[in-house]
C-alpha cells in the first residue's frame, strides 16, 4: 500500500500557501546550480516550470516528443484564462474564484489546492502581460473579460479564439530565453519511454530520440513531468492526434499512483463525428456560449428540418429551461448530459441524430454580423472549413466530445507524487479540479503549477538531498530501464502482424466511449473490463509496426502509445466500476435524482481513490486519500 | 485519385516521387485522414507508410507542412495544412505532395522536415525578459485597444514555415517579422526592442534563411494570413536599432557590481 500523505498545511484556508512558503526549505542560490531537474513536457506547465526553474539557478534539462516546443497542445486552447482579479468590479474574490472551482468540480477537489490556485491565479496575469501575452483591451487600454461556465461573474481574460496560443507562446518565449542563456538544456523530438526509481526516488529517464531512434539515460536530482492528458484513450477526441499518456503510465508502473483515473470531461460543444475515417474531433469554444443559445428542436419530427425553418416556438432552449440562473453558461458536465438527453429522446440534429444547434441569430441581431465576427470570427472559420457550412446563416450543429481529462497522477500539496522526487504538473496530476473542470481553468492550474508553485515546492525536495547525489546513468536501475524500453520496441517491431496501430486505437475508443464515456453502468463497465484485456493480448499478437527502430518511425511512436491507452483505458473502467456515485464528469446511471442530475455519495466516496500498479495480470491496489473539507460544506450541486 | 508524394528514407537518401492511388474517398474528409488511410492500407500492404508531420489538426500548433500541388498548405487561403479538406479537390486529380523545402530546413523523412532554425531564432531574443515573480500588476501600463489587436495580428503566427517554403528565396522574414512586430508594438517590449531585432535578424541570417525581395508569396501562403507590412516594419526597427547601437554610448560597466 502506498503512503497518500497530502501534506496539507494547518490553519486557515486563506493562510496555508503564505505559511507553506516560510515553513519549507530553500536551497541557497550558489547551491541551486549543483542540482539538475528534468523537465518532460513543454506545454504550459513544463515550460513555465523549466523557465522559472533555470532562472532561479538549478540545472533544467527539458525533454518534449514534439519538433519544438511550441507545439505543446495548450497551444490549442481556445477561449480564456481564469484569474480573480474582479476588474469587472463584480463581486469577483479569491474566494469566489476558490468557491466556484470547488463547486464546478463536484466536491471531489483537494480544498487547499484550488484555494491556493485562486489566490496566484492573479499572479499569472500579471507575468503574462509582462511577457508580452497580446490579451483583449478594452479602448482605454485595460484589460477586458469575458464569462465561461461555472461563474456568474466575468473573471476570464482571452486572446480572440487563442488564448492557449498566446499563454503558452508566452511560456514558450521564456524557455527560449532560457535555452539560448545556456540555462536550459533542451531536447526536442525526444520521448520519454521510462522513469528511474534508484532507491525509492525518481532520480532519472530514459529517452528516445524520435529522429535516430537512439536510446539515452539521463539522471537527475529531481523528475518534474508535465505531460499533459490522456483523453486521447477515446481515440476520438478533441486533443492533439500525438497527446499521449505514455510518460505518466510509465511512472505509474514504476510505483506513482494513479488518481481518480475515470474523471473525464467531455465537452459539449464539439463539431460533431462525421465517419469513421475521422481522426479527430473540433472544439467550438466554451466562450461562444457568453452570446450563442443552444437548442434542439421540441418535435422528433423537426430534427431533420433545416433549422432556419424550424418557428421559435418549436425550439426547445433546454440549458436555459432547466438551468435558467446559469442559462447556456452551465458547467460542461451539466451541459453535456443535457444535450445527450435531448438526442437520446430522438430529438438531435443533423443526419447521425447526434447534434443540437448553436445559434447566434440573436447575438447577431444584437451586435451585427461583424461585432460576433469581432468577438469569434476564428471560430466560426473553424466550423465553415470543417462543415462547409457557414455559422453565420445556419446555427452550428454541436455535440459533446472528450477534451480533457481532471484524473491523472496522484500528487500531494508539494505536486509531489507519492515516489519522491517525482512532480506532476498541469493536466498530467489530478489535484485541483475535482470531478469536473470549469472552462478556462486548465491555462490557470497549469500556468499556476509551473511559474508558482513548483519555483518553491520543489526546493523543499532538493535540500533534503545531497548535492551531486545523483545516481551515475551506469546504475543497475538505469540498465534495466533501458532494457525495458528496447525490449518494448523490438516486441513491436518483430511482432509482424495483420493490422495497424489505428485499427487497435479505434476499437479501444469504441469500447471506452461506448462504456466509459458520458454514462456509465455497472454492466457496461464490467463487459468493457472483459473486452479490453482481450483487445490487449490481440494487439501484441497481431499489431503490425512496419519499418525499424534506428530512424523516425511514426508508427512505433504510435504502437507504444495505444499499448499504454489500451491498459491505461482498463483502470478507467475499473476506477469507475468502484466508484458508486455520479459525481461531475463521471455519471453512473444507477446514481442520478429523477431529474437525471448527479446523486454523489460523499460518506462512501468523498475520496480520492489512487490506484497502485501490482503487474500487469494483477489487479492494481486502491488507496484512498480522505477529502477532509475544513471550509466548505459539500452539498448538492445546483444551477438552477 | 492519385496521390504524387515525395518519398526519401533519410536526410541523405536519394529521394523520389512516388504514385498511390487514393480511392474510397469523402469530401469531408481532411487531407490529412486521406493520408491517414493511404499509410493504413501501406501498413497492410507490408510497405513502410509515409511520415508526415501533424499534430493538433485544428490549424494553431504549426506541425503539419506539406506543400501541396506546388503550394505550401495547399488550395485555401488562410489555413493550415490540417484544415484542408479533400472537396477542395476533384475525382481524378493527380495531387503532388511535397515536403517545405528549404535549405534551413533540412528533411528528415519523406515529407517532414527539421525547423530548429526557427526556435534558434526565438533563442536569441524572440521574448521579453520577465522573470516569474517580478511582473507587475497587469493594468498598471495601459495598452491602446489598436495597438494590442495589430500585436495580435502578428502573435497568431503558428511557427509552421509556409513564409519560408514559399519563398524563392527561402527567406524568414514574415516569421522575424511577426514576432518582432508583436512585441515591439508592446510597451512592455521596448527594453529590449533594439536587441532583440538585431539579434534575431543576426541568428536568421546565420541559419541559412534568404533575403527578402517583396514579392510576398510569404504572406500569400501564410495560414495566419499575417500581413508583410510587419517585414516594413522591422525593416525600419532594424534600421533604427543599427543606428543606435552604432552611436549609443556603452556603460563602463554592465554588470553591477554591488555589494
Amino acid at each position: 500500500m502506498a503512503t497518500l500523505d497530502s501534506k496539507i498545511p494547518s490553519g486557515p484556508l486563506a493562510d496555508k500557501w503564505r505559511k507553506h512558503k516560510v515553513d519549507i526549505k530553500l536551497v541557497n542560490p550558489a547551491n541551486k546550480r549543483k542540482y539538475e531537474v528534468i523537465v518532460v513536457g513543454a506545454g504550459l506547465a513544463g515550460s513555465s516550470a523549466a523557465s522559472s526553474l533555470a532562472d532561479m539557478g538549478y540545472k533544467v534539462k527539458c525533454f518534449v516528443f514534439h519538433d519544438s516546443p511550441r507545439r505543446a497542445h495548450s497551444i490549442a486552447a481556445q477561449g480564456g484564462i481564469n484569474a480573480a482579479k474582479n476588474y469587472q468590479n463584480d463581486g469577483d474574490s479569491v474566494y469566489r474564484l476558490f468557491y466556484d472551482t470547488i463547486k464546478g468540480g463536484d466536491y471531489r477537489a483537494r480544498e487547499a489546492n484550488v484555494h491556493r490556485l485562486a489566490e496566484v491565479s492573479a499572479n499569472i496575469i500579471d507575468q503574462c502581460v509582462a511577457q508580452g501575452v497580446p490579451f483583449a483591451r478594452e479602448y482605454g487600454g485595460l484589460l477586458a473579460n469575458r464569462s465561461f461556465g461555472g461563474a456568474q461573474v466575468s473573471r476570464t481574460f482571452y486572446a480572440r479564439g487563442q488564448t492557449g496560443q498566446q499563454l503558452l507562446l508566452g511560456a514558450y518565449s521564456a524557455l527560449s530565453r532560457t535555452v539560448g542563456q545556456g540555462l536550459v538544456e533542451l531536447h526536442t523530438n525526444s520521448e520519454m519511454l521510462d522513469l528511474v526509481v534508484v532507491n525509492g526516488h525518481a532520480k532519472g529517464v530514459i529517452i528516445r530520440d524520435l529522429v535516430t531512434g537512439a536510446i539515452t539515460r539521463h539522471t537527475a536530482d529531481a523528475v518534474i513531468l508535465a505531460t499533459g492528458g490522456y483523453g486521447n484513450v477515446f481515440n476520438l477526441s478533441t486533443y492533439a492526434r500525438q497527446s499521449n499518456a505514455t510518460a505518466i503510465w510509465r511512472a505509474y508502473k514504476r510505483g506513482a499512483c494513479m488518481a481518480n483515473p475515470c474523471y473525464t470531461q467531455i465537452h459539449p460543444t464539439c463539431i460533431p463525428v462525421s465517419g469513421d475515417y475521422q481522426s479527430k474531433l473540433t472544439l467550438m469554444s466554451e466562450s461562444l456560449r457568453n452570446d450563442g443559445r443552444i437548442w434542439a428542436p421540441k418535435k422528433k419530427d423537426d430534427a431533420k428540418k433545416d433549422p432556419n425553418t424550424i418557428s421559435e416556438a418549436d425550439r426547445d432552449y433546454f440549458l436555459e429551461r432547466l438551468y435558467p440562473s446559469f442559462g447556456n453558461l452551465a458547467p460542461r458536465d451539466i451541459a453535456s448530459r443535457a444535450a445527450k438527453r435531448v438526442c437520446d429522446e430522438g430529438r438531435g440534429a443533423g443526419a447521425s441524430g447526434l447534434g443540437v444547434y448553436l445559434d447566434f441569430s440573436d447575438a447577431i441581431r444584437r451586435l451585427g454580423e461583424n461585432g460576433v465576427r469581432e468577438r469569434y470570427g476564428n471560430l466560426f472559420d473553424i466550423y465553415h472549413e470543417i462543415t462547409a457550412e457557414s455559422g453565420y446563416k445556419t446555427p452550428m450543429r454541436i455535440y459533446p466530445a472528450v477534451h480533457y481529462t481532471m484524473g491523472g497522477l496522484w500528487v500531494d500539496y508539494n505536486l509531489m507524487s507519492n515516489v519522491p522526487g517525482l512532480f506532476v504538473l498541469g493536466e498530467a496530476n489530478f489535484s485541483d479540479h475535482g470531478a469536473n473542470r470549469l472552462g478556462a481553468s486548465a491555462l490557470m492550474q497549469g500556468l499556476a503549477d509551473g511559474y508558482f508553485v513548483i519555483p518553491y515546492t520543489v526546493g523543499d525536495y532538493l535540500a533534503g538531498q545531497k548535492a551531486g547525489s545523483r545516481p551515475s546513468i551506469d546504475a543497475a536501475e538505469f540498465k534495466a530501464a533501458e532494457e525495458n524500453v528496447t525490449g518494448m520496441s523490438k516486441r513491436f517491431l518483430g511482432t509482424k502482424g495483420k493490422q495497424p496501430v489505428s485499427h487497435f486505437h479505434k476499437r479501444l475508443g469504441k469500447i471506452m466511449w461506448d462504456h466509459c464515456g458520458m454514462a456509465r453502468t455497472k454492466e457496461g463497465l464490467e463487459s468493457a473490463l472483459q473486452k479490453l484485456p482481450a483487445l490487449r493480448e490481440e494487439f501484441h499478437a497481431t499489431v503490425n509496426v512496419p519499418g525499424s527502430g534506428d530512424t523516425l518511425n511514426q508508427s512505433l511512436e504510435q504502437a507504444g502509445r495505444v499499448a499504454d491507452f489500451i491498459e491505461l483505458g482498463e483502470l478507467m473502467c475499473r476506477d469507475a466500476l468502484t466508484r458508486e456515485e455520479s459525481c461531475g464528469g463521471h455519471f453512473r446511471e444507477e446514481h442520478q435524482y429523477p431529474d437525471g442530475e448527479c446523486k454523489r455519495d460523499d460518506e462512501k466516496y468523498g475520496h480520492v481513490a489512487a490506484w497502485e500498479f501490482q503487474g500487469l495480470d494483477k489487479a492494481p491496489v486502491r488507496n484512498v486519500e480522505a477529502l477532509n473539507y475544513e471550509f466548505v460544506k459539500m452539498s448538492v450541486r445546483n444551477y438552477k | 485519385m492519385t496521390l504524387r508524394v515525395w518519398r526519401q528514407a533519410g536526410p541523405k537518401a536519394l529521394g523520389q516521387f512516388k504514385d498511390y492511388a487514393a480511392k474510397d474517398l469523402n469530401s469531408n474528409m481532411s487531407f490529412l485522414e486521406m493520408l491517414d488511410v493511404v499509410n493504413d492500407e501501406l501498413t497492410l500492404k507490408g510497405e513502410v507508410p509515409i511520415a508526415f508531420a501533424h499534430d493538433c489538426r485544428e490549424g494553431i500548433c504549426g506541425t503539419c507542412s506539406l506543400t501541396i500541388n506546388g503550394k505550401p498548405h495547399g488550395p485555401g487561403k488562410g489555413i493550415a495544412t490540417c484544415q484542408t479538406y479533400m472537396r477542395s479537390f476533384h475525382d481524378g486529380d493527380i495531387i503532388v505532395v511535397e515536403p517545405f523545402r528549404a535549405a534551413a530546413f533540412p528533411l528528415i523523412k519523406d515529407l517532414v522536415v527539421d525547423r530548429t532554425s526557427f526556435d534558434k531564432i526565438m533563442q536569441a531574443g524572440g521574448f521579453i525578459t520577465a522573470r516569474a515573480g517580478s511582473a507587475p500588476e497587469a493594468n498598471a501600463a495601459p495598452v491602446p485597444k489598436g495597438v494590442s489587436d495589430l500585436a495580435m495580428d502578428a502573435a497568431q503566427c503558428i511557427g509552421c514555415g509556409a513564409c519560408v517554403a514559399a519563398c524563392k528565396n527561402a527567406s524568414a522574414m514574415l516569421f522575424v517579422s511577426a514576432k518582432v512586430g508583436h512585441l515591439g508594438l508592446l510597451p512592455q517590449g521596448q527594453a529590449e526592442r533594439d536587441r532583440r531585432v538585431l539579434a534575431m535578424v543576426h541568428t536568421m541570417d546565420e541559419e541559412g534563411f534568404g533575403n527578402c525581395t517583396n514579392q510576398y508569396e510569404c504572406s500569400a501562403a501564410c495560414p495566419k494570413t499575417i500581413s508583410h507590412d510587419f517585414i516594413a516594419r522591422m525593416n525600419r526597427d532594424y534600421l533604427g536599432a543599427t543606428l543606435r547601437s552604432a552611436f549609443q554610448p556603452e556603460a563602463a560597466s554592465s554588470d553591477g557590481g554591488g555589494a
